[in-house]
C-alpha cells in the first residue's frame, strides 16, 4: 500500500494531514501520535471511507479515489475505535458473520471464519447474546472479531486495547502476531505505548498532520527529544533504562532483566 | 470523615443467573484516590454504577446491603439527589454526550443547568473545567466532531465543572495519549487534595499505582484485598486474577529487589530508580 503526498481537510478547511508519503510493507505497524494528530482520518482514508483532498492512496494498484468503499471492503478491514459505531446487530453470530457474508464469502465459508475469529478472541459461548448486554471490552473484542472473520488481506485497528484487562491485551497482542506471521499487513493505532514496544515492529509517529518519526520501534523509541516534542513519551522499561542512562533502548521487562542480570 | 460506606453489598442484573457483586463491604474517607483494579468482568464498572444510582434505579435487578454516599442511602434516594452529590465519568465517553447540544460549551452546561446553578456561576465553571482538561478551544465545536480523546476529555469536564463531593472515574484516560493521560491524572489528584473524593478503575497499572492512596482488587464480584498500592502490587499471586504489576514493580521483582524501608516492591519509577541503579547481581 502506498500513500503519495496525501493532504486531507474536512469541511472547515483547516488542513488535518499535509502532504504524507510512505510506503507499508508487511511489517505491522503501530501509528502513534497526541490526541487530534490526525490518526483516525489517516487510516479512514487508507480504507477508503474518506477521499483525500489532495494527492493518492493507492493498493494494489487501485486508487481509492477511483474505487467504491464496497469494492475496497474485500481488501481492507477496519477495526473502529468505538464498537457501538461498528455493532449493528442483535445477535453476536449475525454481527460477526455480516461482514464475511457481505464481501462474497460463501455461507460456510462464513460461518467457519466467523466461530473461528469467535474462539480466538474467546467469546464463542457468547455467541447467541445481544452484543449489547456485554461489556465494552466484550464488545470491542466481537468488533475485532468481525474483522478478522472478513479475512482481508489488510487489516487496520483503530485502539484496539481500549477497555481490554491484561488478558484482553495478550489476546489482542496475539492476534496482531499471528495475522502478521500470515503474512497480512496489520496496522495500529494505540496510546499504549508498552502494547507498542511489545507488539510491532514498525512504528510510526504522527504529529501535526505528518510523519514525524518512521523507523523500527526500537528506533522510534531511541529518539527521546522527537517523541517528547510529539507529546509522547517511551515505554515505561525504556524510560527507566534512559533515567539510568543505559545506552541501549529495551523494549520489554524480560529484555532489561536479562541485561540487568548479567 | 466518611464519604461512602458498603456494607456487605450484593446485586444481580435482570436475566442473569449470577450475582454481579456478592456480598462487597469497604468504606472511603473523604479526599481519598481510590483506584480499582481488576480483570473485566470483576464488577469494577457494576460497582461504579452502584455508588452513583444507576444500579439499582436504573438497571433493576436483585439487590441486598447498603451504599450510603456522604450521608445518603443510594437505593433510597432519587437519582435526581444523588447525582447533586457524586458524578460518574463513563468507560465509553461516546455514551456521556447528551446528543441534544450543539457545541461542547453547551454540553458542559447541560449539568449545571439541571443544577440550577446562576448564570454567571456557570460561565466561570464552564470556563475553568474546559481549561483544566485543556479543549477550551473547542468550545464552539459540536461533540460529534471531536476526536476520541477530546471526547473523553470532554466527558470529565463536564463532571468536573459540577463540582460534585464524589467523583466516579470508569477508565477516563483509556483513549488520551501519555502525556494528556498524566495531565488529567494530575487534574484530579489536584482535586483530589482539595476534598473531591475520587473513585477510579483503571487497567493503566503504573498510573494507578503513582496516584491512588489505596487501592481495591477485584475479582469474581468479591473484594481480594484493599491496601495501600505498594502491598497490593507486591503480592504474588496478582496472575490468578488476572491483573498484573507496574513495569517498575516487575522489573523489581524479576531481580528481587525490595524496598529496604517497608520490605516491599517498588511501584513507581522514583522509586525503582533508586533501587535498580545500585543493583549488582
Amino acid at each position: 500500500m502506498e500513500v503519495k503526498n496525501l493532504h486531507f481537510f474536512y469541511e472547515d478547511n483547516e488542513e488535518i494531514l499535509s502532504g504524507i508519503n510512505l510506503t507499508f510493507d508487511s511489517r505491522s505497524t503501530a501509528i502513534i501520535g497526541q490526541n487530534g494528530a490526525g490518526k483516525t482520518t489517516f487510516v479512514k482514508l487508507l480504507k477508503g471511507l474518506l477521499k483525500p483532498t489532495g494527492g493518492d492512496v493507492i493498493f494494489n494498484g487501485i486508487n481509492t479515489k477511483e474505487s467504491t468503499v464496497a469494492g475496497l471492503a474485500r481488501y481492507i478491514g477496519l477495526v473502529f475505535q468505538n464498537p457501538n459505531d461498528q455493532i449493528f446487530k442483535n445477535k453476536v453470530i449475525d454481527e460477526v458473520i455480516f461482514g464475511p457474508l457481505n464481501i462474497g464469502q460463501t455461507h460456510q465459508k462464513a460461518r467457519e471464519n466467523s466461530i473461528n475469529a469467535l474462539k480466538i478472541v474467546g467469546l464463542y459461548e457468547k455467541i447467541d447474546e445481544n452484543p449489547y448486554d456485554l461489556s465494552l471490552s466484550e464488545r470491542k473484542l466481537i468488533s475485532i472479531a468481525s474483522i478478522v472473520a472478513m479475512n482481508t488481506e489488510i487489516i487496520i485497528f483503530d485502539e484496539p486495547t481500549i477497555a481490554q484487562d491484561y488478558n484482553g491485551k495478550e489476546k489482542i497482542k496475539s492476534i496482531i502476531k499471528d495475522l502478521s506471521a500470515k503474512g497480512r499487513l496489520v496496522i495500529a493505532i494505540t496510546h499504549d505505548m508498552d502494547f507498542v514496544a511489545e507488539t510491532f515492529e514498525r512504528t510510526l509517529v504522527f504529529a501535526k498532520g505528518n510523519v514525524l518519526l518512521d523507523g523500527t520501534t526500537r528506533e522510534v523509541y531511541s529518539c527521546i527529544e522527537e517523541l517528547e516534542s510529539a507529546y509522547l513519551e517511551p515505554p515505561n522499561v525504556t524510560q527507566l533504562c534512559q533515567r539510568i542512562g543505559v545506552e541501549k533502548t529495551f523494549l520489554t521487562v524480560e529484555e532489561f532483566i536479562n541485561y540487568k542480570k548479567k | 470523615m466518611k464519604k461512602i460506606i458498603v456494607e456487605n453489598l450484593k446485586y444481580k442484573y435482570p436475566l442473569t443467573n449470577e450475582l454481579a457483586l456478592k456480598g462487597i463491604s469497604f468504606d472511603v474517607e473523604k479526599g481519598e484516590f481510590i483506584g480499582i483494579i481488576g480483570k473485566n468482568l470483576s464488577g469494577k464498572s457494576t460497582l461504579c454504577q452502584a455508588l452513583v444510582g444507576l444500579v439499582p434505579h436504573f438497571y433493576k435487578g436483585g439487590y441486598g446491603g447498603k451504599v450510603v454516599v456522604d450521608g445518603l442511602e443510594v437505593s433510597k434516594s432519587e437519582i435526581s439527589e444523588l447525582s447533586q452529590k457524586v458524578g460518574i465519568v463513563f468507560q465509553n465517553p461516546f455514551t456521556q454526550v447528551t446528543s441534544c447540544k450543539l457545541t461542547v460549551y453547551e454540553e458542559i452546561a447541560f449539568g449545571l443547568e439541571n443544577m440550577g446553578i446562576s448564570r454567571g456561576e456557570m460561565r466561570e465553571r464552564i470556563d475553568n473545567s474546559l481549561k483544566l482538561l485543556g479543549i477550551y478551544k473547542f468550545k464552539d465545536r459540536n461533540p460529534f466532531d471531536l476526536s476520541g480523546g477530546q471526547m473523553q476529555r470532554m466527558a470529565i469536564a463536564g463532571i468536573i465543572a459540577m463540582k460534585p463531593e464524589i467523583i466516579v472515574l470508569d477508565e477516563p484516560t483509556s483513549q488520551l495519549d501519555p502525556r494528556g493521560s498524566e495531565e488529567v491524572f494530575k487534574a484530579i489528584q489536584n482535586l483530589s487534595k482539595e476534598g473531591m473524593t475520587v473513585i477510579m478503575v483503571e487497567h493503566k497499572m503504573e498510573k494507578i499505582a503513582k496516584y491512588s492512596d489505596r487501592i481495591m482488587l477485584l475479582n469474581d464480584g468479591e473484594i481480594v484485598d484493599f491496601d495501600i498500592p505498594q502491598k497490593i502490587f507486591s503480592r504474588g499471586d496478582l496472575d490468578s486474577y488476572g491483573v498484573t504489576a507496574p513495569v517498575f514493580t516487575k522489573i523489581c521483582k524479576g531481580l528481587r529487589i525490595k524496598s529496604k524501608v517497608t520490605g516491599l516492591y517498588p511501584i513507581t519509577i522514583d522509586e525503582a530508580y533508586d533501587l535498580v541503579v545500585n543493583y549488582i547481581e
